[in-house]
């Protein structure tokens, strides 16, 4: 038995490895530590928005505006993307049975790549929102900051594109001859619906970074309209890449949903071919809808319409996940351990910011919506509702896949309940506050406004039960790392079969699986 | 009923809500795109971080919107420097202003009283405060 932390070994001798488990295992710690380190921000923020008109906390706007604009970048870059890929690099492999990633030396080199990214970003603490909209990006934006942004991102999106590469070309050319694509287990699908989304977004925003740069130094004018040139353009080369983006931080989650289901509910999964026939469905339907994003900027009618068409068209499939996860369930002799109670919290979070999201795309109700916090707590309900749920549930369920121990299973059920609560009243909160109006991305609110203030309150308190809940989260992964119960390698969670990943996964010729 | 079945049906009601939902705010929102013939058209002009208003009759204003109640107004929106969007959240009016552009967006409106304005796009160090009001007058 050869695992990661349990037989000690000098950290540089994981740091410098090409083996897709100690990628995988860098992947995950990186993107771990910037979730914490971009919940701190998102504390920050809430408690602030306590005491309008005080500058509590943050004592003025610019210091606020930073901390929001890390807080996305982070989260969304720096952890959805890395996790997604470390857990990639830890089971995809294993499940196309083939002995690493296709290529070793890219994949640590686009792993690398994320701290550097990370460091950039940091330590620019840019204040342009993570949307980074021109003009205000390109005359209005301060100094180094957004410079080290653009070329922090610049990083990151070269990184996500080699590991997408990687993971194609490890599915779909490694993978066993006996094996046929459509048995590959569904999380291997969904990594490889993303990477191919990713080889199609990812250029268009390269590009308008490349021009955001430019526009910067004063040698262009693409987005700037006293040089002849125009926002609207980067709005549309940014929402391209982004709204399949949305779909790229997503369905990995569901991809560890698609593990975790069936093997709590004891019960072979409901339909394989129709999983893989959403993830293909939203691969592709998740290029037709960026206009959402731009209702609002004087788009004609029948652009209007054309976009609320592809974006409805996406929630048919969503329901199809919905429904597989529920059959599944149905009937089966369920076990709630921890992955098992984060994988359903996920799905039903899931299902309310999908309707909260068919709410949006209704043309006339997204005037009333968007720009508003009902959009912040939209897209929190599938940040944190969704994908953190799925993340934390598959790093519990491969814990001691890494480490060899089990984690503290009071502690996560803990963790569990409070991170429910507390996303239900931020993020449902933050609907009800942009109902009341309430802008987005703003400093202070007028304190004669006694709604926005009760609301704002109930959320904050909500933020500090969500961040207590990843505090448990915190102690549970460095308390049993190393000094949790020795698990049982053959059938950890003890639900009667066995584990699903071989630990002996080490071994370069492992065929195992 | 088979497996599949179960599925399909789900889909097609799905679908059928979609298609009710799509439909529906097809026809809304054409009916509010329709900005009738009379409407006065007011020149709204956002910049970091004040709204600035002119009337058709050629009368400034800065902050503060003052209109007559029943009346129907076309805003014509222009912007200075960075993208802001014009917003009134009682009257649901809201449009980006994007420099290089005129938008537009218009409203009746049917209560007197005093009403806020803002920015709803993210416009630097004061996009906070933006804020501005209106005043609907309730004279005949």
């Amino acid at each position: 038995m050869v695992l990661e932390l349990k037989k000690s070994r000098p950290i540089w001798q994981i740091m410098f490895s090409t083996h897709h488990t100690d990628v995988g295992l860098l992947y995950t710690v990186t993107g771990l530590t910037f979730l914490f380190m971009a919940g701190v921000l998102a504390m920050l923020i809430r408690t602030h928005l306590f005491f309008p008109g005080q500058n509590f906390l943050i004592s003025d706007s610019v210091t606020f505006n930073r901390i929001f604009t890390v807080h996305g970048l982070t989260m969304l870059f720096l952890f959805a993307l890395p996790v997604a890929n470390g857990i990639g690099n830890y089971l995809v492999p294993l499940m196309v049975r083939y002995k690493d990633m296709a290529y070793p030396k890219l994949n640590a080199i686009a792993f690398w790549m994320n701290p550097i990214g990370g460091v950039l970003l940091w330590l620019g603490f840019s204040d342009t929102s993570w949307v980074s909209y021109a003009p205000y990006s390109v005359i209005r934006a301060p100094g180094p900051a957004a410079d080290m942004m653009i070329f922090g991102l610049k990083i990151l999106g070269v990184s996500s594109i080699l590991s997408s590469i990687n993971f194609i070309v490890t599915i779909l050319k490694c993978k066993h001859p006996d094996l046929p694509l459509r048995k590959v287990p569904l999380f291997a699908w969904s990594m490889l619906t993303v990477s191919l989304m990713t080889l199609v977004a990812m250029p268009s925003y390269a590009a308008a970074l490349i021009m955001l740069l430019t526009d910067r130094l004063g040698v262009s004018g693409f987005f700037n309209p006293t040089a002849g040139g125009d926002p609207i353009a980067y709005l549309h080369l940014f929402w391209f890449t982004f709204h399949p983006e949305v779909y790229i931080f997503l369905l990995p989650a569901i991809g560890m949903m698609y593990e975790l289901i069936p093997r709590f509910s004891r019960k072979p999964l409901y339909s394989q071919g129709s999983g893989v026939f959403a993830f293909v469905m939203l691969g592709m339907i998740g290029f037709a809808s960026w206009g959402h994003h731009m209702y609002s900027t004087g788009m004609d009618f029948t652009t209007k319409v054309v976009f609320m068409i592809g974006t409805l068209a996406a929630v048919p499939a969503s329901g199809m996940h919905v429904f597989n996860f529920l059959a599944t369930m149905w009937g089966g002799r369920i076990k709630f351990a921890a992955p098992m109670l984060f994988a359903v919290g996920g799905i039903a979070l899931f299902f309310s910011a999908g309707a909260g999201g068919v709410l949006n795309s209704a043309m006339p109700l997204d005037f009333i919506s968007h720009g508003t916090y009902w959009v912040v707590g939209h897209m929190h309900l599938f940040l944190t509702g969704t994908i953190a749920f799925g993340f934390v549930g598959m790093v519990y369920y491969i814990f001691p896949f890494i480490t060899g121990r089990m984690y503290n299973e009071k502690l996560a059920k803990i963790h569990f309940i409070m991170m429910l609560w507390g996303t239900v009243q931020v993020f449902f909160t933050q609907h009800l506050l942009g109902l009341e109006g309430m802008p987005r991305r703003i400093y202070d609110y007028p304190p004669e406004y006694t709604s926005w203030v009760q609301l704002n309150q109930i959320a904050t308190v909500g933020a500090w039960i969500l961040g207590g809940g990843f505090l448990a989260f915190l102690i549970n992964l460095i308390y049993s790392s190393s000094k949790g119960k020795e698990a049982n390698m053959d059938d950890p969670f003890d639900l009667g079969g066995k584990y699903y990943y071989p630990h002996t996964a080490k071994n370069p010729h492992h065929i195992g699986y | 009923m088979g497996h599949d079945t179960a599925e399909w049906v789900m889909v097609g009601v799905v679908i059928a809500i979609l298609l009710y939902v799509g439909v529906d705010s097809w026809v809304v929102q054409k009916e509010v795109e329709d900005v009738p013939a009379d409407a006065e058209t007011i020149k709204v002009t956002g910049q970091q971080w004040f709204w600035s208003f002119e009337h058709q009759d050629g009368t400034k204003e800065i902050s503060t919107l003052h209109v007559k109640k029943g009346h129907a107004y076309n805003f014509e929106i222009y912007g200075k420097d960075v993208m802001h969007s014009f917003n009134i959240p009682d009257y649901v009016v809201f449009e980006d202003v994007v420099p290089g552009h005129v938008n537009h967006a218009w409203f009746a409106p049917d209560q007197a009283g005093e009403f806020p304005i803002q920015c709803r796009e993210y416009c630097g160090l004061l996009h906070y405060n933006m804020r501005g009001s209106l005043v609907v007058e309730d004279t005949p």
